[in-house]
């Protein structure tokens, strides 16, 4: 969700003036950046004049929504019992989340070998890469909920729909490090004599294996992220459904509070490993 | 190679090896045990799991198929899809607008810009780690079911993203511009704005870009959860066992989403 799986290339002003060309180059680059925020900003005006506002009082609902919101993060209130079932449901939600991430980073790697360029034909690439953006098109609350007419509302589904996105998601980022290696290398190995899995093995995991890492990482806390949301939409269980239950039908700001700042501290200790495990690899990787 | 340059002999190199094979075969072992240990404790049970791939695809193929009656109530899933659409670009360029707005203080050239810094980022933090549903919930019970709720629940969203990306790209990319035209003697507002910002900007954009392709994803969700846009229109479809319009939705929502995805692509490459 934060980081999409594409190169985003590096831009800055070239101050090479001896080439006209470069800097007719630039402006054009300028006007087409105007246009598409132009177009963007029509867009939002015709999107606010055709929206439909309801017949709420925007102040009385905005002051409710900070009274609320007051209630939420200055008062956090649980019972005790609660609480006992709240990080026992917080614990099953960390899990999904962990369990979809090996699930999506095995599967995810075997994709990504089947759809880089640079190891296989375009034939078969092409299969590839049109199944994996099938299904990350699909949003995955809606796979979860296509899995659990077949397996039933609950963890099997849950499992099943957060896997499929993850592992198409991981599959286009681990194929967009692989062919950023270039063909170079990977001649070189065909040219030796080495077999094609063996040529994965050595030669192309050992080289991105710091990308795989972060990515892996990225996904993880995506997964949480996702896990806590259709906990709360699909009721596939964990701390998400008890976040819909205590906001939805309990109306119990003060609990949801509670809930969000377990949520808030999970996420935010997930994302401390992963940035503290990304350093560390980057620096051994660069001894 | 490396080891053979600095001398290492033979027996050196195996016992290289041999400590590689043994930290891989370890590796696998954690791996694969807590993978079996994390689907004993959530009960997940393999073999159903892989069973249910296909059969879900079968099913998937067989129920989701439009026909003709699907075809009349095609227009007035396109306008709730239209609808959807200018709700993903409206929270992202909103979203944008702020961002920009609260991370050009934290440009080189403004005054206390560390300490600025250290708060946007705070904020960024706290908007972005709380779960959509949370914000979703609280908006719908202020805000009602209309499509202002999903508005402003993506928006939030969006703005946390945006303010964390958009000073990453500040922090790598602004200090030395900025450094050089001071040196030219030019003020804080105008190195802001004739060349922080324009060197900054294509990337800001191609985040843009990415938000809006995000919130489509997003509003799903945000519509499940309040009964907005193409979600809402989706779960009403699928729990009243509409299949076949509920099938016509997803496959406006792909459309959707690709046609999306490939306008980016090429408008990054313009600008970028």
């Amino acid at each position: 969700m934060i980081i999409e799986p594409s190169d985003q290339t590096n831009v800055s002003l070239t101050t090479e003036t001896t080439k006209p060309k470069q800097q007719k180059i630039k402006i054009h680059r300028l006007n087409a950046m105007k246009v598409v925020l132009g177009v963007l900003a029509g867009l939002t005006l015709l999107s606010f004049m055709t929206m439909d506002r309801g017949s709420v009082s925007l102040i009385k609902a905005t002051s409710e929504f900070l009274v609320n919101l007051k209630y939420m993060f200055l008062q956090p209130k649980v019972s005790v019992n609660l609480l006992q079932g709240l990080s026992n449901s917080l614990l099953l939600t960390l899990g999904l989340s962990i369990l979809t991430t090996f699930i999506g980073v095995f599967f995810g790697f075997i994709f990504a070998v089947l759809s880089a360029t640079n190891l296989l034909d375009r034939r078969y690439t092409l299969i590839a890469r049109s199944v994996m953006a099938f299904i990350r098109a699909v949003p995955t609350i809606l796979w979860v909920l296509v899995f659990s007419i077949v397996c039933g509302l609950g963890i099997n589904a849950a499992v099943l729909g957060l896997s499929l996105h993850s592992i198409a998601y991981l599959g286009k980022a681990y194929s967009d490090s692989i062919e950023a290696l270039g063909t170079d290398r990977l001649e070189s190995f065909k040219a030796s004599g080495v077999g094609f899995w063996a040529t994965v093995c050595q030669g192309v995991i050992p080289s991105i294996k710091p990308a795989l890492i972060s990515w892996s990482f990225i996904r993880l806390e995506i997964n949480f992220a996702n896990a806590v949301a259709i906990g709360a939409a699909a009721g596939a269980g964990g701390i998400g459904y008890q976040l819909f239950v205590s906001s939805a039908f309990d109306f119990d700001f003060h609990e949801v509070g509670t809930i969000v700042y377990l949520i808030l501290i999970t996420a935010i200790i997930l994302e401390i490993i992963a940035v503290q495990i990304r350093k560390q690899f980057i620096d051994t990787t660069q001894r | 190679m490396k080891s053979l340059e600095n001398g290492l002999n033979y027996q050196d190199l195996q016992t290289q090896l041999r400590q590689k094979r043994h930290k891989q075969f370890w590796t696998l072992l954690v791996v694969g045990g807590s993978y079996l240990a994390l689907s004993w404790l959530l009960h997940f049970s393999n073999t159903i799991g892989i069973w249910a791939i296909p059969k879900s695809f079968s099913w998937l193929f067989i129920n989701f198929v439009p026909h003709a009656q699907t075809m009349q109530t095609l227009p007035d899933i396109l306008s709730k899809l239209l609808a959807t659409i200018g709700l993903a670009i409206s929270s992202a360029f909103i979203a944008a607008i702020f961002a920009i707005g609260l991370v050009s203080f934290c440009a080189p050239v403004m005054p206390h810009y560390l300490g600025v810094k250290r708060v946007v980022r705070l904020i960024a933090s706290f908007l972005r780690n709380i779960p959509l549903v949370a914000w979703s919930m609280l908006l719908l019970f202020t805000f009602k079911q209309n499509d202002l709720t999903g508005f402003l629940a993506l928006f939030l969203m969006s703005l946390g993203f945006l303010l964390r990306a958009f000073l990453e790209i500040m922090e790598d990319e602004s200090s030395q511009i900025a450094e050089a035209l001071q040196v030219t003697g030019a003020g804080g507002l105008v190195i802001l704005c004739r060349g922080v910002l324009p060197t900054v900007m294509p990337q800001f954009v191609s985040w843009i870009l990415y938000m809006i392709e995000n919130n489509i994803r997003d509003a799903t969700l945000v519509g499940i959860l309040t009964g907005t846009g193409i979600g809402f229109v989706f779960d009403s479809y699928f729990k009243s066992l509409r299949y076949d319009l509920a099938g016509i939705t997803v496959l406006c929502i792909i459309v959707v989403v690709i046609a999306l995805e490939n306008i980016s692509a090429q408008l990054r490459r313009v600008i970028a």
